[in-house]
């Protein structure tokens, strides 16, 4: 295999990712498909008009954070889909669906579990202490600079790991879909990204996730009932026509496959997807765009509706791109079955539900759904730049570097420099990263919000003894542990630096790196006597009294 | 927050229900959903074949489906239970806090 090339990225200085090979072979560039980009235009026109009009009412940082608190939980349980349903779940979940069947919707409930578990212990003290990022929760009693430095690092790289996933896919999938060229159509979604979170902040970020959200739910519901409506909307008939066309009698797509083969890796996926989730720094930052607790709980409550409802469909998709698109000579990419055999589709499985699209409303409906997955990402890669800007002007600037006596101007100039920054960066990351094989770097992510955000995050809401010394050793072991045993696991030490074995034998290192933040946060608190680890025990009980009554909290009614 | 605050809304006895009442109640029910969650997936680790059985000798369905929607639901409906609760009772027994405190 052509794997010689090693690409070595400095991120913050600490984290090395190694990346080398490609994704799915060449991608072949599609003629122009012009409803598509005309469904594109409009999305394009309409989310800048909007951003025009949020950039006249973002007045201060708490507008351009926070949209001035003013969100509904409704709009921002919708808002949250949009930011969780990425084009890599929608493409990535209906292809996995449908080239494994069960194996899909077994990846999906772990996407969805975290949210229960964010409602019942993380929402409520997040909005209570938090003002706009979590980083604000995580040093409300401990020392600011060195908590912050810190959960800025974890949201910064978080974010960057989930850029180039998102840059890159991007890329590839405008290129198929558009027929405009790869660098092309990074450049593109990377400009549009600054302007939308420059000009618009949050409220304009809100409202293009918010739109998004409704467009995929729309059109992903439009293919689920097109694909029920040819079995009589009978489940059994749709899974034994999906059997036949693969003509396995072993019923291997009814069954669990291969994706979580043993313990170890089943529990530490099931790890990194729940506590990862609760440690996105993007999704942690939606929850302060509502006024209080009550909308912060329907939010989730809303959120976990939305996602699991497009789960499903999701599923359904998948195998309707099993009976209508597998083994269907339109879709098929001959080329590449001339040499490989079976039958590969066009652009890789990625696209299944590209093809179902076409399949069942022709070329209008394929150029509708093409303009919502690239609208995917969009509000997909808005979210999360804003949330790095945030860490960046919020945690490092205002925080670390003016120690808290920055002006809210200067504090939102920065975050808009830092968002420019950050979008040039993603265009750059997005096309050095085009041949590269990045299977790991959303794996990575999550794993890093697992083991470094979320422990500090949860420990200093509900455990009195956590210290400052604690939660930045902890944390940053939990962090170092997880990209070692990311860089020395199957995807990168053996499918990309081509070494024989891997030295960490688990694809998943959640279980293992979530366990050592947790254990030396634990440690380094309970042996810490200094003077600071006294008062910032002491402080507990007045933040845990906010905590729960949100009594003091930011942007509530003055009691 | 001052600490004679504090100290007043700790011995406030609507503050001891609320934080003993809504603590147990979100406990149980992230238990409920990880008791769930990790059943599903150890039942995949351990034993898969036993999510392939057929719904019925004459189906392809397996029994694997129809559990995969129902852990999906049932998240959505915890989120419901405690969303309900929360917003009504404990943000009643909340109020009164706020209400006590704003009365000196």
């Amino acid at each position: 295999m052509n794997m010689n090339r090693i690409f070595l990225f400095l991120i913050l200085g600490t984290i090395a990712v190694f990346a080398s090979g490609t994704i799915d072979g060449e991608i072949v560039k599609q003629p122009l498909n012009v409803s598509a980009i005309i469904m594109f235009v409009i999305f394009v026109s309409g989310t800048l008009g909007i951003t025009y009009w949020a950039a006249k009412r973002t007045k201060s940082a708490k507008d351009f954070y926070t949209a001035g608190g003013g969100i509904t939980g409704f709009q921002n349980g919708m808002a949250i889909a949009g930011d969780y349903m990425s084009a890599a779940s929608f493409l990535g979940i209906s292809g996995l669906v449908y080239l494994k069947g069960y194996d899909g919707l077994i990846y999906s409930i772990g996407f969805l579990v975290g949210w229960p578990i964010i409602l019942f212990m993380i929402a409520e003290p997040l909005r209570n202490l938090g003002k706009y990022t979590f980083a604000d929760v995580a040093s409300y009693r401990l020392r600011q600079t060195p908590i912050r430095s810190l959960a800025a690092a974890g949201s910064i790289a978080t974010v960057i790991l989930y850029l180039i996933a998102q840059m890159v896919g991007a890329g590839k999938l405008i290129q198929l879909l558009f027929g405009l060229e790869y660098e092309i159509a990074v450049v593109l979604v990377g400009v549009l990204m600054i302007l939308y979170v420059t000009f618009g902040g949050m409220l304009a970020t809100t409202w293009v996730q918010i739109i998004k959200a409704f467009l995929l739910l729309s059109g992903a519901t439009f293919m689920a009932i097109a694909v029920m409506a040819n079995f009589d909307f009978d489940f059994s008939a749709l899974f034994a026509k999906a059997v036949e066309m693969k003509n396995t009698e072993s019923l291997d797509i009814m069954s669990p496959g291969g994706l979580v083969s043993d313990p170890v890796s089943a529990i530490s996926l099931a790890v990194a997807l729940m506590f990862g989730t609760a440690g996105l720094p993007h999704i942690l930052m939606r929850f302060f765009t509502v006024s209080d607790a009550k909308e912060a709980r329907k939010s989730v409550f809303f959120a976990t509706g939305f996602i699991g409802y497009f789960y499903i469909l999701t599923f359904i998709i998948g195998f309707g791109a099993i009976v209508m698109v597998f083994q269907n000579p339109q879709y098929l990419d001959l080329a590449k079955q001339a040499i490989s055999g079976g039958s590969p589709i066009l652009g890789g499985k990625n696209m299944a539900a590209i093809h179902l699209s076409h399949a069942v409303g022709g070329d209008f409906f394929l150029g509708f759904i093409s303009a919502v997955a690239f609208a995917t990402i969009l509000a997909v890669v808005s979210g999360l730049t804003l949330a790095g800007a945030s860490a960046i002007s919020h945690d490092l600037y205002a925080s670390v570097f003016k120690k808290g006596k920055a002006d809210g101007m200067a504090e939102m100039k920065v975050s808009r420099i830092a968002t420019i920054a950050l979008g040039i960066i993603a265009i750059f990351m997005g096309i050095a990263f085009e041949q590269q094989n990045i299977a790991f770097v959303v794996g990575l992510a999550f794993a890093i919000a697992a083991s470094a955000n979320f422990p500090i995050l949860f420990l200093s809401m509900y455990w009195s003894k956590l210290t400052t010394r604690g939660a930045v050793v902890g944390g940053s072991l939990g962090l170092a542990t997880a990209v070692a045993l990311v860089v020395l696991g199957p995807i990168v030490w053996v499918q990309i630096l081509g070494n024989a074995e891997a030295i960490f034998p688990y694809k998943y290192p959640a279980l293992f790196s979530v366990t050592v933040s947790f254990v030396s946060i634990w440690f380094f608190s309970i042996t810490d006597g200094s003077h600071d680890a006294v008062a910032e025990r002491e402080a507990f009980e007045a933040q845990y009294v906010r905590s729960q009554t949100g009594i003091g909290a930011e942007g509530a009614s003055e009691h | 927050m001052k600490q004679e605050l504090v100290d007043k809304i700790k011995a406030n006895p609507d503050y001891q229900e609320l934080v003993s009442k809504r603590s147990s109640f979100s406990i149980k029910l992230t238990i409920a959903m990880l008791v769930v969650y990790f059943t599903f997936i150890l039942t995949i680790a351990f034993n898969p074949a036993a999510l392939g059985a057929r719904i019925s000798p004459d189906s392809v369905t397996t029994i694997g489906i129809p559990i995969g929607i129902a852990i999906i639901l049932f998240a959505f409906i915890l989120t419901g239970i405690y969303t309900k609760r929360a917003n009504g009772e404990f943000d009643d027994l909340n109020n009164k806090i706020k209400q006590s405190i704003k009365e000196d």
